[in-house]
Formats: structure tokens, C-alpha cells, sequence
């Protein structure tokens, strides 16, 4: 099968729905679910159905304003988000006015401006799909252009050619580390030996972050087809998606991906009558948050406890069953494809010059438009909280946004014109995370947040390197007593000496950044310790 | 020589279930986690009997399997009462107040999270982060995602269910 094969394919399935003129498309992801959008769904597909007329309902994935929901948009078929209606906080009751709507004005009480800054500023490369493609349906991936890329990286690149594209695109790591996504992909398709593993850590543990979720609810080819090009370039048949068990709908949407996607020759033997192999596997996870850490993923992968073991070896050599192993980020994967078809040059003009790209972000906490946004790398964070995010509701002023979960920290307002990019937020003593951000405001004790944080890796510490294991507890030991006001001033010195020692003596990622909270509140709000220290 | 799987602990037709999951895997090491999920899938959670065959059947040592059991927060060694309710205590639901919610709770029916009432009515746990940001402060109710509850509203909803 070449690109023209594909291209015909795509062109049959949109001709199945050619009569079709307009779309009512309702958000199905997990936060629209829990807003009660599966009644607003079945009502509206009843009234369709009564109705008749050329009118189709369709469950789509996350369309981004999550406090909205359940959101559904009304425009003609295959509208983007920019030209469609949007409708907020629909019920099942809505579904007539709706319907009735569609050839005239639209229902005022229920619209939202589709030209609020949090539509309007974004730039959606990875989230091109989501709110618009029905994530259970193959069909309809192909029929946006699908596979396109899978299918012209097999028919019309060597690997080397899908490497060189990739490097050239200036693609990072999106789970965090910023590590170069080609020097990576390179250094394992340089590893002598017939088995390799592709992994794709979708074991998205920082609180406050939904990014993967989103893109695995909403896109779920998309991931895939990366995977799949990705196993190609280094030389792998067979992958793991690692993903929580906390999602169960994106697992149940996942599964039912690699089972469409497989009957339709899309993975498994012989890929669209090539001679590439390629099957993907899940893999839940069972809460730990210590497994987002590449080789405790690995060790959960095999059966074990989730712990780490020391890197080097770095799984590029010694991986999966001690195997050459690739692992990238969901978010990763899914800007894979669009940089095959559009090419790196096109992906590296986007961003800033050493983060190329877009990011996804997951907005949270007090601030007005909670959901989910893409921007490209670069943008302000000033940008982002004031003018895409609405800022803060209630009149509050704002105090401080925390990024990269347990591992970051919080900037200040006073620096909330930094761009936002892997390099920039670590001089300010924090890092870009996986993409959560939890704004906070004035009411926010920051000595509590520190506190909050040092919790959560103290249970979530695996227990195998003591300063870890004893450092977070006794960090948080000395964060609660400074929390409530029975501190000294010796104790002061004693937590930051700690975070020092924990931070150089760590054996993995999760302890080496566990006292990033505390540091970073101390950097910039050391008062609010100071003022909780009594003689 | 091929090994002697163990039989099924008794005639109940979910341990089958979780023979399947096994097989599947080719009773190899890699398929533990695998196959306690699906324990506590079909039975609710693990107990002794459970990882006991568990690891005969996959060849593992029994401390292994524990090992591997109380490793992760998911798998549950004690029965769970007929309702469950997960209070999200991420981020974005601690700022927006699930503390006051699990006080809440801990008023109203004498539980704290990971404790059962002793009437088996109900389960008190906590996450780390569901997701639900948008819904903060997020609860998941018998499997359910409910947010943007105050305090009051969350206890009417759980005595409601447990009634039901």
C-alpha cells in the first residue's frame, strides 16, 4: 500500500458520509462524562433520529474547557472548532433546541463565544483531532489523514530517513526530561541485536496533570501510528503502552484502537502488505507513581515492584527483558505522524529555536477556564494564565502557578512573563513537567503546598534508596511542624540542608527532585517560612 | 518437562477468569501484575488463597507475589465494603478543598480514607489524581466521577447510594 492506496481509502470513507451537512459533535471525554454528557448524547441522537434530515451526531474527544461541560459543538461536517457553534453546560433537555438550531440562529442561552482567547490563542498540532474525530472509529482517523505518515514512512523512507526528520524537527521528550526525541530514537536504532522494544510511558502520575489522558481518550491513533513509525525507525516489532489503571476509559478506547487498527492490517503482521511487523500491547499500572520513571516502568512491565535501578545502563542499551528499548512520552508519540508528512523543517519553525513544537498543558486549580490547552513552546506564561486561562475568578489576586508536579516548583507573579520552554523554567528553579499546571491564589499557604508535595513523595517513595525513603519522611516531618507555627529557626536550616543531600544522593528521578517544591517556595516566598518560626 | 499447574482453588467460576489471564501470558513471570488485576477484578481483592495459587501457577515464590501485591496502592488485601467512594487528593483537589471533603466524610459515617465501615457499607479511599482537574474537588462513587461537590452535598450523595 502506498500514500495514493491510502488516500483512496480515506476518500471512500468520506464519501460514506456525504450526505451529510451538519455535525453535532458531543465531548466524550472522562471530565464531559462525569458532567453527564452520555444522557446529552443519547438525547440528541434520539431527536436526530425522529428528525431525520441530514444531520449527524457524533461522539468526539476532549475538546479543552473541561469547567464547561458537557460541551457540544453544532457546524457543517468536518467544520474545525473555529467555525462551529459551541454550546456549554448542555443537558439532555437542550437536545431539541438544539437540533431545532441547526439551520438558523444558535441557541443563545447555551453559547459560548467560539472566539474566547482560550480557543482563539491556541495552536493545536497534537490535539489537531481532538473534539473533532470520533476516537472509536478508524474510519473516521483515515478519513482526516490517518496513517498517512505510517504508511508514507514504509512505503517511501528508510529509517534512517524517519531518524533524520525526526532530528531534524527538534522534537523533545514531552514527558518532562526535554531529552532530544532523534538522538534518542538514533542511539537505539544503533544497538546491535535482533529484539527490540518500543514502550510508550502513558503512566501520567503528577497531580493536577491530564494531558495523556486527554490525547489517549480523544486520539488514540494518533499514539499508534507513532508508536508504530517509531518501531519502524529503530527496528522493533512489538510495543507496550504502559498506562494507568486510573483511566479506564482511555484504556477501554485503546483497546479497542489496536483491535480496529489490527483487523484492518494497520498493525500486526506484514503492516499495509509490507514486511514490517509491529504489535502493540497495554500494560496497566497499578498506582505507583515511581513508575513513570522509565526503568521502574520497565521492571512493572516485567512483573516486579515498580522500583528503579541505577542508569547506566540506559534502557536505549539494556531496556525491557534487558532488550535495546525505546520509551517516549504519549505526547511524544503523538506529534510523530505530522512530523513525517509535513516534514522537521515545518515542526522546528514552530516554538521557540531549542524547543520546537507545541505543548499541551493541563490548566487547574483557581483559575477561570480550567481544562486543557496546546500552545506553542514560547508563549508567556503571563499569556497563558491571563489571557487563555481568564485568570483568576472572585476577584482574588493571583500568587503563584506550579509546574512539573512533585518535581517543580512555583513561579511568582513577578516572573510570569518568562516564555514558557524546557531551558527557561530552569533558571527559575522549576521545569516544564509532563504539562500540569495548578494556578494558585492568594488564599494559598505556600508552606502548605510544600507541604502537600513532600506528602506525596513520602508515600509515593519506592523505598529501595534511603535517602529517599528516610529524607522524605523526615523533610516532611520538619514541614508540618514549620506548618504549624512550632519551628525554629535551626529547623529552617536543617530542611534546607536535607533538600540538599536528598537532591545530590537520590537514586532516581523521583527523590533527586523531591525537595524542588520546598526550594522553590523557599526562593521566592521564604517570608511565609519565616513568619511561621517562632523564637 | 512441562510443570504441573496447579488446580483451581475450588469449583467457583471466576478463578477460571483468572486462569485465562495466565494462560494468555503463557504463565510467564511478566504476567503478575496481570494476573492480580484480574483477582481483584473477579473477586474484589486479594487475599491469602488468591496469591497463593497466583504464584504456583506462575512458578514465583509466594513472597514475591506479596511483595508485588502490597507494592501497589491499587490492590486491596482486605475485603471492600458494598460502596466505595475515592476522594482525589491531587493538586488541583487539594487547593480546591478535598481535605474538607474526607473530614467530611470522617464526621458523617467514622472512617478514615483506607477504612471500611463496620456495617461493610462503605469504603473510604484517596487517589492521587483521577484526572478530573476540571471537576475539582473530584470523587469517584462506585466508579463514578462526581465534582464540584461542597461538603454537605457529598455525604447527601453517598447516603443516597448506600440506601439504594
Amino acid at each position: 500500500m502506498n500514500v495514493d492506496d491510502l488516500e483512496i481509502m480515506a476518500e471512500g470513507y468520506r464519501a460514506e458520509n456525504a450526505d451529510v451537512e451538519h455535525e453535532i459533535r458531543v465531548c466524550m471525554a472522562a471530565s464531559c462524562q462525569s458532567s453527564g454528557a452520555q444522557p446529552v448524547l443519547d438525547a440528541l441522537t434520539a431527536a436526530c433520529d425522529t428528525k431525520g434530515g441530514t444531520c449527524r451526531v457524533k461522539g468526539v474527544g476532549c475538546m479543552g474547557l473541561c469547567s464547561a461541560g458537557p460541551l457540544v459543538t453544532v457546524g457543517e461536517r468536518d467544520a474545525e472548532l473555529a467555525d462551529s457553534t459551541i454550546y456549554r453546560d448542555v443537558t439532555a433537555d437542550d437536545a431539541h433546541d438544539i437540533l431545532a438550531s441547526v439551520d438558523t440562529a444558535p441557541v443563545a442561552r447555551l453559547q459560548c463565544p467560539n472566539d474566547l482567547p482560550f480557543f482563539s490563542r491556541q495552536k493545536k498540532i497534537v490535539l489537531e483531532h481532538a473534539g473533532v474525530v470520533d476516537p472509536d472509529s478508524f474510519k473516521g482517523y483515515v478519513a482526516v489523514g490517518g496513517y498517512r505518515a505510517m504508511v508514507q514512512a514504509l512505503s517511501e523512507m528508510t529509517p534512517a530517513d524517519v531518524i533524520a526528520e525526526i532530528t531534524t524537527s527538534g522534537l523533545r521528550g514531552r514527558g518532562g526530561g526535554g531529552y532530544p526525541t532523534g538522538l534518542k530514537w538514533s542511539t537505539v536504532a544503533k544497538m546491535p541485536g535482533e529484539q527490540k522494544y518500543v514502550i510508550c510511558n502513558a503512566d501520567e502520575g503528577d497531580p493536577g496533570a491530564f494531558m495523556d489522558r486527554a490525547i489517549l481518550e480523544s486520539d488514540p491513533h494518533r499514539v499508534l501510528e507513532g508508536m508504530a513509525i517509531a518501531a519502524y525507525a529503530i527496528g522493533a516489532d512489538k510495543g507496550y503502552i504502559y498506562v494507568r489503571a486510573e483511566y479506564p476509559l482511555a484504556v477501554e478506547r485503546l483497546k479497542n484502537a489496536i483491535r480496529k487498527a489490527k483487523r484492518q492490517g494497520f498493525l500486526g503482521h506484514h503492516i499495509c502488505e509490507t514486511q514490517f511487523n509491529f504489535d502493540v500491547e497495554i500494560r496497566l499500572g497499578a498506582g505507583a507513581f515511581v513508575c513513570g520513571e522509565e526503568t521502574a516502568l520497565m521492571a512493572s512491565i516485567e512483573g516486579g515492584r515498580g522500583q528503579p535501578r541505577p542508569r547506566p545502563p540506559y534502557p536505549a542499551e539494556s531496556g525491557l527483558f534487558g532488550r535495546p528499548t525505546l520509551i517516549n512520552n504519549v505526547e511524544t508519540y503523538a506529534n510523530v505522524a505530522p512530523i513525517v508528512s509535513e516534514g522537521g523543517d515545518w515542526f522546528a519553525s514552530i516554538g521557540t529555536e531549542r524547543s520546537a513544537g507545541t505543548k499541551v498543558f493541563a490548566l487547574a486549580g483557581t483559575i477561570e477556564n480550567t481544562g486543557l490547552i496546546e500552545v506553542p513552546m514560547g508563549t508567556t506564561l503571563r499569556d497563558i494564565i491571563e489571557v487563555i486561562g481568564g485568570g483568576i475568578p472572585d476577584g482574588k489576586a493571583f500568587k503563584a502557578v506550579q509546574t512539573g508536579g512533585p518535581s517543580g516548583g512555583c513561579v511568582p507573579a513577578d516572573h510570569l512573563d518568562i516564555p514558557v520552554d524546557y531551558d527557561s523554567l530552569k533558571t527559575l528553579g522549576t521545569m516544564m513537567g509532563s504539562g500540569g499546571m495548578i494556578v494558585m491564589d492568594e488564599t494559598s499557604s505556600m508552606v502548605d503546598v510544600a507541604r502537600f508535595f513532600m506528602e506525596f513523595c513520602m508515600d509515593e517513595s519506592c523505598g529501595k534508596c534511603v535517602p529517599c525513603r528516610t529524607g522524605t519522611q523526615q523533610m516532611h516531618a520538619l514541614l508540618d511542624k514549620i506548618a504549624k507555627s512550632e519551628a525554629s529557626h535551626s529547623d529552617l536550616a536543617l530542611l534546607e540542608e536535607l533538600c540538599e543531600v536528598v537532591q545530590a544522593t537520590s537514586l532516581c528521578g523521583l527523590g533527586q527532585t523531591a525537595p524542588n517544591p520546598v526550594m522553590s517556595t523557599l526562593r521566592y516566598f521564604r517570608d511565609e517560612y519565616e513568619e511561621k518560626l517562632g523564637r | 518437562m512441562q510443570r504441573q499447574r496447579p488446580e483451581l482453588p475450588s469449583s467457583d467460576k471466576r478463578w477460571k477468569l483468572v486462569n485465562a489471564t495466565m494462560r494468555r501470558n503463557g504463565y510467564a513471570e511478566h504476567a503478575l501484575i496481570e494476573a492480580l488485576h484480574s483477582v481483584q477484578d473477579a473477586f474484589g481483592f486479594l487475599d491469602t488463597e488468591a496469591m497463593t495459587f497466583v504464584a504456583d501457577s506462575l512458578d514465583l515464590p509466594l513472597s514475591k507475589v506479596y511483595g508485588v501485591a502490597t507494592f501497589y496502592h491499587l490492590f486491596m488485601l482486605k475485603p471492600q465494603g458494598r460502596h466505595t467512594c475515592v476522594v482525589c487528593t491531587g493538586t488541583a483537589c487539594y487547593i480546591k478543598g478535598a481535605g474538607a471533603l474526607i473530614e467530611g466524610i470522617e464526621q458523617r459515617f467514622g472512617v478514615n480514607p483506607g477504612e471500611t465501615t463496620d456495617d461493610k457499607a462503605l469504603s473510604v479511599m484517596t487517589a492521587r489524581c483521577v484526572g478530573a482537574c476540571g471537576l475539582a474537588p473530584a470523587v469517584v462513587l462506585d466508579g463514578n466521577v462526581i465534582g464540584k461537590l461542597g461538603t454537605d452535598k457529598l455525604v447527601e450523595r453517598i447516603e443516597q447510594e448506600a440506601a439504594e
